[in-house]
């Protein structure tokens, strides 16, 4: 009789809870001053420390922007959804905050090579920006092929053009680099792959060995790769690793096989401080890039700190992160956004008003951040000035080279292009058109 | 066969009459929101038909196999190397190609299944998932080549129209699911199904009534392989709408035990169930997540907490109703039909 009753209590919880999906309201009211932005975040998981920082920062922005008194009178409203940096729920994730309250998102940002493939496709159609802040596909990079898609803060390719290009000065030169070993570690994963064509090619013409060695998600096991690199004695590790676990991972075992840090490079998505702390000392020395530097005393972040932390309304449950890496290149994605939609309200004659994806898209592609609109936003030297144009969606392709002492992050160079920027350009251009072939797109006149 | 039909009651038919409207004239009609299609509708059925793969092998023959999601993979890949290399091959051709080749596939990994049983023969079955990722991301062909290994699924293309939409591609994927589960019901309930269960439930006594093991065991996992291999190829081109190997990890593998180990071992309902309870149950906790309790609590918290329930309700579910939900099911069926009655 209980069991019955039990069973029963069960069900009818079960089916109370799967229809309250249809009647509870959004938590927002439809006004008609609003801009709506997706917030597609990866707060759990392997890879939360990067979650975490970058989304809430974007979140921090968007209130400090509210608090500020919006977009010229636009206020900004968000929605979350957990992706746990998986590209099946962010296809799951990215349909569910398509629209809300009936106003469509204008961009989205996925912070993960994987995620970003897996919708890619359905942004010409939907009319919405696919933001990369300096990941995933590369060859956005080319706007006529790819009108809806930006790597702004710049691309992968780029990425390891200027990492080759600074082991090159510390060897003394190209024509040193002749005959050196070079062990790319990377996750099994597009994004792991993602530099490797660029890669293959430089090291190709610089007469350099190239190895490639990868490490199964999420990266917690390296003792074999490590062993192997043992071996094969290189003389550089460019690491390709993603999530905290396996970043420290990676300089643990380093330290254990004896390889200098000094000869490491890490990629952006793994130069945080985050990825550093749990390795202890054996971090120390390690070389990593940044699109946008670490640090809480550029002034808009410390006025989002005085402002919105210090009104108990920030994101982050540990302040102290705010200023850190990811923070900050969540910062430098959500001043885009902002600053897009500032140039998509002007040009179309929206001032004050909401706009729409395509309208988004053009105040996105005219944006031109020099050196003095930086400083007036307050991020001056954060990341590097760039203007984006019509063919050439990848904006600064620049990175500054920093080195982890232990405690923080030391800037060793200035921001560094690559030292031809028009040979990696005319590999992103060379793929677009691989694509756009295979797909029968007509390129953009621009 | 015609033996097979006449054992159907007339509820099994008003059953089946009343999905069928519902699939194909009530929900396309009624629902207009592209995110069911897309994220709830779509996934669900091929999940679901990945997951009806699995109970042939699990919940019928009995054989602990581990490994979906690389029968899903093997089958997503083929279906785009066949549609991208034989000019003229319709949708559905393509289709049935690929869901052999993953069934000619699990055969050779259904081999150790007559030597050795139970968990050692899940450990076994464990090669096949690793070993058919490993060889798409190794050979570059399987991906045509493409630098970083995603690659864009085609479009749907039957007699010359796309079947592009989300209610397009939905329909396609309700009748292949329809065709599929028919042919799995029926399966289940004649000779083939009654052998699976002989050896499921003794082999040996199974053998020595003349029940081949050889053939039996080889034969189911064929075609659970075949109806993994058509799951993930639907899966791809509909839902992630590109390739890529990563995304039948082994986690995926995990999933669709869960799905029929949760709806219920040896039901072919079950499977329905047990798909729509994994995959939208998280689903609907991120949700009411970020809207009851939107900017209340820490968004990390509630993250971590979704994980959290989801893990309790199936271990709820697991000690109240161990025969899984397509059990619930009857018995619910049952009370209110008795309360009719009286």
């Amino acid at each position: 009789m209980f069991n019955n009753l039990k069973r029963k209590f069960l069900v009818i919880a079960t089916i109370i809870g799967s229809l309250s999906m249809f009647s509870i309201p959004q938590n927002v009211s439809a006004g008609a001053h609003e801009q709506y932005f997706p917030i597609a975040s990866s707060r759990v998981g392997p890879y939360s420390a990067m979650g975490t920082g970058y989304y809430g920062a974007q979140i921090d922005y968007l209130n400090y922007v509210n608090m500020n008194g919006g977009v010229n009178g636009v206020m900004l409203t968000y929605q979350e959804c957990e992706t746990e940096y998986n590209a099946v729920k962010t296809v799951e994730c990215y349909q569910r905050l398509l629209e809300k309250d009936g106003q469509r998102i204008v961009v989205f940002d996925t912070l993960g090579t994987p995620g970003a493939y897996a919708v890619i496709n359905r942004m010409a159609e939907d009319n919405v920006v696919l933001a990369q802040y300096g990941y995933g596909r590369t060859d956005g990079a080319d706007g006529t092929v790819w009108p809806w898609v930006f790597n702004a803060a710049s691309h992968y390719w780029s990425q390891i053009a200027v990492k080759l290009k600074f082991m090159a000065e510390i060897e003394g030169g190209i024509p040193n680099m002749k005959g050196k070993k070079i062990v790319h570690l990377h996750i099994d994963s597009a994004y792991g792959r993602e530099p490797l064509p660029a890669m293959r090619a430089i090291t190709e013409e610089w007469g350099m060995e190239l190895v490639e060695i990868s490490i199964p998600p999420p990266g917690l096991e390296q003792q074999s790769q490590w062993l192997q690199i043992r071996k094969e004695k290189p003389d550089w590790v460019t690491f390709w690793g993603a999530g905290s676990g396996m970043n420290s991972t990676a300089m643990t075992n380093a330290a254990r096989v004896n390889f200098p840090r000094d000869r490491m490079m890490y990629v952006t998505f793994g130069a945080a401080e985050e990825d550093m702390y749990p390795a202890g000392d054996s971090a120390i020395g390690t070389y990593a890039v940044a699109n946008a530097l670490p640090g809480d005393d550029f002034p808009l972040v410390a006025a989002i700190k005085e402002q919105v932390y210090g009104a108990g309304k920030g994101n982050l449950a540990d302040e102290s992160r705010v200023g850190s890496v990811y923070w900050n290149r969540g910062l430098g994605a959500a001043v885009m956004w902002i600053e897009a939609l500032k140039n998509a309200q002007e040009m179309h004659g929206k001032v004050g008003k909401a706009v729409t994806g395509a309208e988004f898209r053009d105040g996105y592609e005219a944006l031109n951040m020099t050196t003095e609109r930086l400083a007036e936003i307050g991020i001056e030297n954060m990341v590097a000035p760039f203007s984006i144009s019509c063919e050439n969606h990848e904006g600064a392709g620049k990175f500054a080279v920093m080195q982890w002492d232990g405690e923080k992050f030391n800037q060793i160079t200035g921001w560094e292009a690559p030292l031809d920027p028009g040979y990696i350009r005319s590999l992103v251009e060379a793929s677009a058109a691989k694509f756009a072939e295979e797909n029968n797109i007509t390129p953009k006149e621009c | 066969m015609s033996a097979a039909i006449s054992t159907y009651s007339k509820s099994d038919y008003i059953n089946f009459i009343v999905l069928m409207v519902l699939g194909f004239l009530v929900i396309p009609m009624t629902v207009n929101s592209d995110y069911w299609f897309t994220s709830i509708l779509i996934p669900w059925l091929c999940l679901a038909l990945a997951t009806i793969g699995q109970q042939v092998i699990m919940g019928y023959t009995g054989q602990l196999a581990l490994g979906a999601a690389g029968f899903m993979a093997a089958g997503a890949f083929a279906c785009f190397n066949l549609i991208l290399r034989v000019d003229g091959l319709p949708f559905f051709g393509a289709l049935i190609i690929s869901g052999l080749i993953a069934a000619a596939i699990g055969i050779v990994f259904g081999l150790p299944s007559l030597r050795i049983r139970g968990i050692y023969l899940m450990v076994a079955t464990l090669a096949s998932q690793f070993f058919i990722i490993w060889v798409i991301d190794k050979f570059g062909w399987f991906k045509n080549y493409d630098s970083s290994g995603i690659i864009t699924a085609q479009d749907i293309v039957i007699f010359g129209r796309p079947y592009t939409t989300p209610v397009d591609m939905y329909l396609v994927i309700l009748v292949v699911v329809t065709v599929m589960t028919i042919l799995a019901i029926n399966m289940a309930r004649g000779s083939t199904g009654r052998n699976w269960m002989a050896v499921r439930d003794m082999d040996v006594a199974a053998e020595s009534m003349g029940v081949s093991l050889l053939k039996t065991k080889l034969q189911a996992f064929a075609i659970s392989s075949f109806f993994c291999g058509v799951a993930g190829a639907l899966f791809a081109f509909t839902y992630l709408k590109s390739l890529e190997p990563v995304a039948f990890d082994i986690k995926l593998s995990f999933k669709i035990l869960f799905m029929c180990i949760l709806g219920g071992l040896g039901t072919i309902n079950g499977a329905f169930i047990g798909a729509g309870f994994i995959l939208l149950f998280p689903v609907l906790l991120n949700y009411l997540g970020n809207n009851v309790f939107h900017g209340a609590i820490d968004a990390t918290i509630i993250s971590a907490m979704e994980q959290v329930v989801f893990g309790v309700l199936m271990i709820v579910f697991m000690i109240y109703e161990p025969l899984g939900m397509a059990r619930l099911w009857e018995n619910i069926k049952q009370r209110l039909f008795k309360k009719k009655n009286k």
